[in-house]
């Protein structure tokens, strides 16, 4: 599904990422692991295309990202990529149900209520589809943050540190919503995290050393 | 969701930030807009009055005062003329048309203007109804005069000695006027001005003259005894403006003036203060415009990552870029079009205020295409405003955005 070969990534000269060849398989859940530092979240953004490396290659179902101008690259990540960040970022002047359309909106597809309602309903939390942000307790965020992020259906879905700062059982079940709404719309699911709690739940690690 | 409903979801939850900005810039519109209205209204308005008027010539003193009692009804004449110097006057070969105005009494607060037929068919108003006067003591109202004071045909009123508006004035009890005619509005000072013959003023004050039989009144009153307060000339050729006026000042006890000039005079006087309205409107407009950009601009930073956020949803940075004018757009054109409805009504409330005190009429129901300019000129305020917060918008780096956060 995605394929990146010779990746390397560095910040004022001092290399912070270094990755020889990786290959992900569609629909594979893989889980990227490392201690804080090790260049996780440098990763994830240059999977997302918001990160542009300094050498390397990158293809992203059968699209070579690094050939991409930077408009079509915005809208190859609105249409086929979903991002849940590890603060959620939800667009707090919108209701939920306009969070998600603004992902439909952005990317460019048709803005769909009905779709924008099942997304939320499979989340169980389509009561709450003409809240605010502000108004939601942080698992109900999460769970909007990962609607926001498949609404479009992304072949890709990216979660940066989804379960840090939960306890064990808030962390099995924010692991459970991104595995069965990946799973749903076949996305390669890839989780960032040094959170070693999940790492028994999935079989694919791709792991990064700590660089001193 | 587009890029608008964006904008107007977040203008809407920082609703405090949103109306102060809104505000400022309208209040700086509606500054202009009020000037704009009633400096054009004026203008016109003192136009139409003055129309066809090439000379007044009054007693000695200030030519100003001079047009603007004679022509404008506004000021307090500077005296009365001599009606024999008048009627000479009125025969020299320069002079095409010359109207006698004779002033002195009120009623209600409106001029009692004694002339003649001449002076209503100069202004070309029409009777609405009745008749023009013939004898003294005849009246026809004006428009304004009628409705205000509520007179039909065949009332009769006291005149008032005076100019008008104060109190204990000497009411003229002796004689009274009855209304013969009314006439239609006509947009002139004719609209807020009793009209009657010349010999009705002189009849009110014949008293004086131990004259009892007032219809007789100018057969009976001495010639060295009448008088006018100004006469209203058209010039028979343009050769006149050069020699006419010079004339007058140097031959006789009266005074010329030249609406044209004195008028142009007023306006480069009241212009001093219009332009001091004017530089603190525009004051106002650019606090607005500072206001918006400290605002979208603070804003940057507080929505840093909700930007950021819309890009990793795949918005390209001109999306970006659009959304932030956009909103100073948005801020900008509210503020216009509530500043330009703030300006009309202020003006309709100025133009009511005039009307209570019976001079000048001025409404906020009447548009000026300068009004155009003022949006645009808000909207360029908005627009640069937002520039800068754009830009930075633009150049948003997400990755590191998101890395902080």
């Amino acid at each position: 599904m995605f394929a990146l070969e010779h990746l390397r990534h560095a910040y004022n000269g001092t290399e912070v990422l270094k990755v020889p060849a990786w290959r992900a398989e569609q629909g594979a859940h893989w889980l990227v692991i490392g201690p804080s530092g090790s260049g996780k979240t440098t990763l994830l953004h240059i999977l997302a295309g918001i990160l542009r490396p300094l050498a390397g290659a990158i293809s992203i179902a059968g699209q070579d990202l690094m050939a991409l101008k930077p408009a079509a690259l915005d809208r190859f990540r609105g249409q086929h990529i979903g991002i849940v960040l590890q603060r959620l970022h939800l667009v707090p002047s919108l209701s939920v149900q306009k969070n998600l359309l603004l992902a439909q909106y952005l990317a460019g597809v048709m803005q769909d209520e009905a779709r924008a309602h099942e997304v939320l309903s499979s989340l169980d939390i389509a009561d709450k589809a003409h809240a605010y942000p502000h108004e939601l307790s942080f698992g109900q965020a999460q769970r909007v943050a990962v609607a926001r992020a498949v609404v479009n259906r992304p072949k890709l879905l990216l979660a940066d540190e989804p379960t840090s700062n939960l306890d064990d059982a808030r962390c099995a079940q924010a692991y459970a919503l991104l595995e069965s709404q990946a799973r749903a719309c076949g996305a390669t699911l890839v989780i960032a995290t040094h959170d070693q709690r999940i790492k028994s739940r999935m079989s694919n690690h791709f792991e990064l050393k700590a660089r001193s | 969701m587009n890029l608008a409903s964006v904008s107007l979801a977040y203008l809407r939850a920082r609703g405090l930030n949103t109306t102060l900005n809104v505000l400022l810039l309208a209040l700086g519109i509606a500054t202009i807009t009020l000037l704009l209205l009633t400096t054009s209204q004026l203008e016109e308005r003192m136009q139409r009055d003055a129309r066809g008027i090439d000379l007044v010539v009054g007693a000695k003193g200030s030519p100003m005062q001079i047009i603007l009692s004679s022509i404008y009804q506004l000021d307090v004449p500077t005296g009365n003329i001599s009606w024999k110097e008048a009627r000479e006057l009125a025969r020299h070969r320069a002079v095409k048309k010359a109207i006698p105005i004779a002033l002195g009494d009120n009623y209600r607060g409106f001029r009692i203007v004694g002339t003649e037929h001449d002076y209503v068919a100069h202004y070309g108003a029409r009777l609405a109804q009745g008749r023009l006067w013939q004898v003294p003591l005849e009246a026809v109202l004006g428009a304004e005069v009628a409705a205000t004071t509520g007179l039909a045909m065949d009332a009769t009123f006291n005149g008032a000695h005076g100019l008008g508006g104060r109190e204990g004035e000497h009411v003229h009890e002796m004689h009274p006027y009855r209304v013969v005619g009314l006439l239609a509005h006509t947009g002139t000072v004719l609209d807020r001005i009793v009209l009657t013959s010349v010999e009705s003023l002189w009849a009110v004050h014949a008293d004086q003259h131990d004259i009892k039989d007032v219809m007789r009144i100018a057969e009976l009153l001495p010639d060295d005894e009448k008088e006018y307060t100004a006469l209203l000339i058209q010039y028979a050729s343009p050769i006149a403006a050069a020699m006419l006026p010079r004339y007058i000042n140097q031959n006789s006890a009266m005074q010329a003036a030249s609406p044209a000039y004195e008028t142009a005079r007023l306006f480069t006087i009241i212009g001093v203060g219009v332009d001091v309205l004017r530089g603190f409107a525009l004051v106002l407009i650019v606090t607005a415009g500072l206001s918006v950009f400290i605002a979208l601009y603070n804003a940057l930073l507080e929505r840093r990552y909700e930007l950021a956020v819309m890009r990793t949803l795949g918005a390209s940075p001109s999306r970006l870029m659009a959304l932030m004018l956009l909103e100073g757009l948005l801020l900008a054109g509210i503020g216009a079009v509530l500043g330009i409805a703030l300006g009309h009504g202020l003006t309709e409330a100025l133009g009511m205020a005039l009307a209570a005190a019976k001079q000048v009429t001025v409404t906020g129901w009447t548009w000026t295409n300068d009004e155009l300019w003022l949006i645009a000129l808000a909207l360029g305020v908005g627009g640069v405003a937002a520039l800068l917060p754009a830009w930075r918008a633009y150049r948003t780096d997400i990755a590191a955005t998101l890395a902080r956060g």
